[in-house]
């Protein structure tokens, strides 16, 4: 890194001119390519059933950012761990979590990830390396620093993914924590959604730097800005940050730039954004689906009706867990006092 | 038997649990190089290395979070804050975090993590290094909450909180570190969740936790002087609180007194005492009676700091009072 905090060149410098000859094979890709409509169709399936009066509480759509977690998660290994957000149906789909699982836990089901005591915001997976995602705006960063630290310890070689916002690059807990990650080599990638809104206002106007990215100098970690709509670009980033975390090259702050198509909870009504900059992100040229589709069409040789298959078994799933959340039990009474304590 | 030093006695406690068990670690301010600002940690560092004994930044919020998540994925740590007060900085790992992950995530997610701590007034550290904070603890579902008076209890209550799958607010007392008194060589196990009755009587309760047990048996022994039979009972983890042992002393004598360092006003001898009264209402023949720190900051000086917390005299008058005892 140089003193302004930008990647040096090397191998971050290759995250802004992208080498298309990432190594995927076509199953992968297309696993890749589904499981972002996995993520569509389940956030706009959550809004729908939120606005129907299914889902209580609260719930954050993550459409639009599907890149960076399909992408994020596709670099990572199986046993590896990553912790999550308020807006994290896209992290825990991506990691491998089962969307019917999910959906039960939406709807408060006892077939849910935590027995519908959880909800939207406290689904987990540990036996995917889902530590969580998390009700406190950055509360993951210091949880994904120590499961980094108890990998260290055991040797295990394990790397773990922290997913935070940029509204989350402001909580004090983030140079702790990163502080003590540079200290100690910690295999963290600490990767900033950079969605541009901090629940109802715009992030900009709260970040001193200009760039999210320069405070990875502050904290001594390397540091790199990707384009988070192109899910190659974050897949060779978090693959290069993973595997220097690996090989003991310590912690990696990346940034993924991307855009909050939707409200920070659903029914936000939105009135401090123009409308004309949601069209835009949500243009094909944009949006990172679409994007993807046409590496896929296009370099990839997959065909249109390939793309759509894929798509249609994305939302096969997708209404196959809404059916086994609908008919599934509510918890019994008893459950109120289970797992207060281990 | 052998006395040691209440600081000995948790010393030998973390020497012989991570000799045990690899999976413990512990993390905090000068725990490694320096043994501990209070010197329970030392020979540790030495014994198991910089990893396992690993100096920390003054990051509380950093370190206590970054313990959480080590606890969910194989480790059992131990974290030293230095002091109570500078839990304040961690409630958000401590409370949302710790607390909250095996319930919220339907029972997958262990956090198997002790917060060793200390607490506690009398020594003129003034209002931010002097406080009893126990019962902000006692009132989180999830947390463990223990607090040891003696060196025995000390040792036997740190190995079973250390075994223990969930988090343990484990709260010592700055003026206990050179108390002696006798402590059981090697597995010396004193279960969570047990009081212990530390004097018998049968005329009057007490209740009193940490500091505040010593205090209660010297008022016992000078009541013993002049008749009184007091029964004094440290419930040793305050949550999950053994309220059984309490009730039962409570029935034979009819009169109870409780005394806890934290300020008065929703605090830990209100919890007690609502709770007795519900249990014991039929056998009570007098109000009880709660002494606890005055709802003051902690003042720096001597004197007045003597007048916030609870004295023997405090406590002698306490009986006296539930007695309807007129000198």
């Amino acid at each position: 890194m140089d003193s302004t905090g930008r990647a040096s060149p090397g191998r971050f410098g290759t995250c802004y001119e992208m080498d298309r000859a990432v190594n995927l094979t076509r199953d992968q890709m297309a696993a890749m390519y589904r499981c972002m409509w996995l993520i569509r169709y389940f956030d706009e399936s959550a809004k729908r059933l939120y606005q129907q009066d299914k889902i209580r509480g609260t719930t954050h759509a993550y459409i639009g950012e599907e890149a960076i977690a399909v992408g994020a998660c596709a670099a990572l290994n199986r046993d590896d761990y990553i912790t999550s957000t308020h807006r994290g149906h896209g992290h825990c789909l991506a990691k491998g979590g089962d969307p019917r699982l999910m959906m039960a836990e939406l709807l408060g089901k006892v077939t849910g990830y935590c027995k519908g005591k959880g909800g939207s915001m406290h689904i987990a997976d540990l036996d995917l390396g889902i530590l969580g995602a998390n009700g406190i705006v950055g509360g993951g960063i210091a949880i994904a620093t120590g499961a980094a630290f108890s990998a260290d310890l055991r040797g295990s070689g394990q790397v773990t993914l922290c997913f935070f916002g940029d509204g989350a690059s402001n909580q004090g807990i983030l140079m702790e924590a990163a502080n003590m990650a540079t200290l100690w080599r910690l295999p963290v990638i600490y990767l900033c959604e950079e969605n541009q809104y901090a629940e109802f206002s715009p992030c900009r106007p709260f970040i001193a730097v200009d760039r999210i990215e320069a405070k990875a100098s502050a904290f001594g970690l390397a540091g790199a800005t990707v384009d988070g709509n192109d899910l190659l670009a974050v897949y060779e980033a978090v693959g290069i940050a993973a595997e220097r975390a690996r090989a003991g090259g310590g912690p990696t702050l990346l940034v993924a730039q991307t855009y909050r198509i939707e409200g920070h909870t659903v029914g936000d009504p939105l009135t401090y954004r123009p409308k004309g900059e949601v069209d835009e992100w949500k243009s094909a040229a944009r949006d990172p689906i679409s994007r993807f589709g046409r590496v896929l069409t296009g370099e990839a040789g997959f065909s249109a009706d390939e793309l759509d298959a894929l798509r249609h078994e994305a939302e096969a799933k997708i209404e196959e867990a809404i059916a086994f959340a609908m008919t599934s039990s509510e918890p019994e009474i008893g459950a109120l006092w289970e797992d207060v304590y281990a | 038997m052998r006395e040691l030093t209440y600081r000995d006695a948790l010393n030998e406690a973390l020497h012989e649990e991570m000799a045990r068990d690899r999976s413990i670690c512990l993390l905090g301010e000068d725990v490694g190089r320096y043994g501990g600002p209070f010197q329970v940690t030392r020979g540790l560092y030495d014994r198991f290395g910089e990893k396992r004994v690993r100096d920390t930044p003054i990051s509380e919020a950093g370190f206590v979070g970054l313990a959480v998540g080590a606890a969910m994925t194989g480790l059992r740590p131990v974290v030293e804050i230095l002091y109570i007060d500078f839990s304040t900085l961690a409630m958000d790992q401590i409370v949302n975090q710790a607390a909250k992950a095996h319930y919220m995530f339907g029972g997958k997610a262990r956090v198997p993590l002790v917060i060793r701590t200390q607490g506690g007034g009398g020594r003129g550290n003034a209002a931010q290094h002097s406080q009893s904070l126990e019962s902000w603890y006692v009132h989180v579902p999830g947390l463990i909450v223990v607090q040891p008076s003696t060196p025995s209890d000390a040792k036997g209550l740190l190995k079973s909180a250390i075994r223990n799958d969930n988090p343990v607010m484990f709260i010592e007392h700055k003026l206990l570190y050179n108390t002696t008194g006798p402590v059981p060589e090697g597995e010396w196990i004193v279960p969570l969740g047990v009081a212990d009755v530390k004097r018998e009587g049968s005329h009057v309760t007490i209740v009193a936790t940490s500091r505040m047990v010593l205090l209660a048996l010297d008022a016992a022994g000078k009541l013993a002087r002049e008749g009184i039979q007091a029964e004094v009972i440290d419930p040793r983890t305050l949550k999950p609180l053994d309220l059984q042992t309490i009730v039962r002393s409570v029935i034979k004598t009819g009169r109870l007194v409780v005394v806890s360092e934290g300020h008065r006003t929703g605090g830990f001898t209100a919890e007690v005492a609502a709770r007795v009264q519900r249990e014991a209402f039929d056998w009570l023949d007098a109000p009880i009676i709660q002494v606890a720190t005055e709802d003051v900051p902690l003042p720096y000086n001597g004197r007045l700091e003597l007048e916030a917390i609870p004295s023997v005299q405090d406590v002698l008058t306490a009986v006296r009072d539930v007695l309807y005892w007129k000198q």
